[in-house]
């Protein structure tokens, strides 16, 4: 087992903190709380002989909404080697609590609920990065479950971004959660490449967010 | 302006409405028309703000209510999407830097600031390959001293908005600063200022007219089946060894050869004809909070090294002073990825000392669609 520190800015730091990121933020995030990276503070990586790459490191998050609030983390990030189909392993913890946004999404889930007719949205935000206030929740929504995509899909050449959201449908149920069909545009930092991804997203108050499909759209699907 | 919304309740009210209309030549918006006009039903006036005192001392006089819809009908336009058409033709100090323009706007903005400031005069660079023009501006104190030059170029890919929004920015402050800031006077003694605020034409206007998150250029390849070559991988520097794609459906799709696009050619003959005298070669990007330096071919450090991240890390501890924000520093192949044939690779390469790529806000929460409200903060702080 070999263990290197690396400088916080190298691209491999970088890549594990954004896919940790991307996982926390699937955990923790909802309507009224999304978690982005901001720093990464300090990296190692230990290279495991006949398993893979274990990325061990401290970051700063930040709250989508309030740039401002942040928390501090620390992850594990482990690359299995070989096996391309497995998502990364991440293990993590958060120092200190996270807001409370139970109201915020208490709020948000009556007025769904009480919609008359299902929601549905297009590009947020729009290409002047604009995102009207009513919309901020369901970017929220989408930016958690963006992350478990990401993590899904990540290795170790690669860094994902929620770029924009395409469109967005809401989706009628009988039960007490909601659902939600995205059709995402994830930014590819490596390759430069910009792929749209549909998700079907469930979340209920107490019950987190939980994408129960989701799948890589080809080009054309935009049009 | 001001929009007024009124029920009237009588037909004699319905005609005072109708003859206001008439002959203030008020702006109706509901009903379309004045005849359309009924009792008991919805009126929208839009009231031009010298009529408003007048015609609500009207409405009064013959006692008919009426409610405020819109306040200030100018703000409200202002808060919306951009217009299409531009009226700045007439007046630069007009000009909403804290707006992301479309080309023809932009160019409209260059020839204002050539006419209107002394300091400043309009260059031609070349032609895009869908043949639109590509102009420079030179920033230059008058004097017989021969000067060094600093050269910024933004907009290399079409879908990093807040990079022509940079260079706009930094030429009116340049500007607006000159005579009362000595820093900028003792600075522009000694230095000329080159900036091309948008590289990438082509790309821009098809980034705001068909595809947001267009990157490359607008060239043709694989028989008129696919568009546009990456013009950051474009140029004569290791190109196409590393961090390419040689296929054209690629958004890292480095040409069809070194310089192949004249976007890149234009550039490359403006700065090889005055390499001698470029001390510094400016490139700004988005997005990621980067200040980096060469290489991305190769992970081997540039002669000056040193020099070059010692100017790079003061320049992200002032970048930081002001809004807290940080920029990470160091060579591109270290801290984002291999990549050959990269304009900071190219002018370093031919000699130019020092050569930087920036990558403005953020880090990812809105990414390319970098609201319009930051802007002035990203500018501010990265100036």
């Amino acid at each position: 087992r070999a263990m290197a520190e690396l400088p916080p800015s190298h691209s491999s730091a970088s890549r594990a903190a954004a896919l940790a990121a991307a996982y926390i933020s699937h955990r923790h995030g909802s309507p009224g709380h999304g978690l982005a990276l901001r720093d990464v503070r300090r990296a190692r990586r230990e290279d495991i002989d006949g398993i893979g790459h274990k990325y061990h490191l401290e970051f700063v998050l930040e709250d989508i909404f309030e740039r401002d609030s942040t928390v501090n983390c620390t992850a594990e990030v482990l690359y299995h080697l070989g096996n391309k189909n497995s998502a990364p392993d991440v293990q993590f913890t958060i120092e200190g609590e996270l807001k409370n946004t139970d109201e915020a999404d208490n709020v948000f889930y009556n007025r769904i609920k009480s919609l008359k007719k299902e929601l549905e949205a297009e590009n947020i935000p729009d290409s002047y990065g604009n995102v009207p206030p009513e919309m901020q929740p369901i970017r929220a929504l989408a930016w958690a479950a963006s992350g478990y995509v990401i993590w899904q899909n990540s290795a170790e050449d690669t860094k994902y971004q929620l770029a924009q959201i395409k469109r967005v449908k809401q989706v009628k149920r009988t039960d007490e959660y909601l659902e939600f069909d995205y059709v995402i545009l994830l930014h590819e930092n490596v390759s430069q490449e910009i792929i749209p991804w549909q998700m079907t997203v469930l979340w209920h108050p107490q019950h987190g967010v939980a994408v129960t499909q989701n799948g890589r759209l080809p080009e054309h699907a935009l049009d | 302006d001001q929009v007024l919304h009124i029920v009237p309740e009588t037909l004699q009210q319905v005609h005072h409405l109708q003859h206001l209309c008439s002959t203030l030549l008020l702006d109706l918006w509901k009903p379309l028309l004045p005849e359309d006009m009924k009792a008991g039903e919805d009126l929208h006036i839009r009231v031009p703000a010298p009529l408003v005192q007048e015609v609500k001392a009207s409405l009064d006089q013959h006692m008919i209510s009426y409610k405020i819809l819109i306040h200030d009908v100018q703000e409200l336009v202002d808060q919306s999407t951009p217009r299409e058409t531009s009226s700045y033709r007439q007046i630069p100090e007009d000009y909403n830097y804290t707006q992301y323009h479309t080309m023809e706007e932009i160019y409209t903005w260059m020839a204002h600031i050539q006419n209107n400031s002394e300091l400043v005069t309009q260059h031609y660079l070349g032609k895009t390959i869908e043949n639109r023009t590509m102009y420079y501006l030179q920033i230059s104190q008058p004097s017989d001293k021969n000067k060094k030059i600093i050269w910024m170029d933004c907009g290399i890919h079409a879908r990093e908005w807040i990079s022509p929004a940079f260079c706009q920015w930094f030429v009116k402050e340049i500007l607006q600063n000159y005579e009362s800031d000595p820093k900028i006077r003792k600075f522009l003694q000694n230095l000329d200022l080159y900036i091309l605020p948008v590289l990438n034409i082509d790309g821009y206007i098809y980034s705001w007219d068909t595809a947001r998150l267009w990157r490359k250029n607008r060239s043709l390849h694989m028989n008129g089946t696919c568009y546009g070559t990456d013009l950051n991988r474009n140029f004569n520097s290791s190109w196409g060894t590393v961090g390419v794609s040689y296929n054209c459906s690629s958004e890292i799709f480095c040409g069809s050869g070194p310089e192949s696009e004249p976007e890149t050619r234009a550039v490359v003959q403006l700065i090889e004809s005055k390499k001698s005298d470029i001390l510094c070669y400016l490139t700004i990007h988005s997005y990621g909070q980067y200040i980096l330096t060469p290489y991305g071919s190769t992970t081997k450090p540039p002669s000056n090294n040193e020099e070059l991240m010692h100017v790079a890390q003061t320049a992200a501890a002032a970048l930081m002073e002001k809004y807290g924000t940080s920029y990470e520093v160091g060579s591109t192949s270290l801290i984002l990825y291999s990549n050959s044939g990269s304009s900071q690779d190219w002018a370093h390469m031919i000699g130019i000392p020092f050569s930087y790529t920036f990558e403005l806000r953020d880090k990812g929460t809105y990414g390319f669609v970098l609201p319009a409200d930051q802007i002035q903060p990203t500018c501010e702080e990265t100036m």
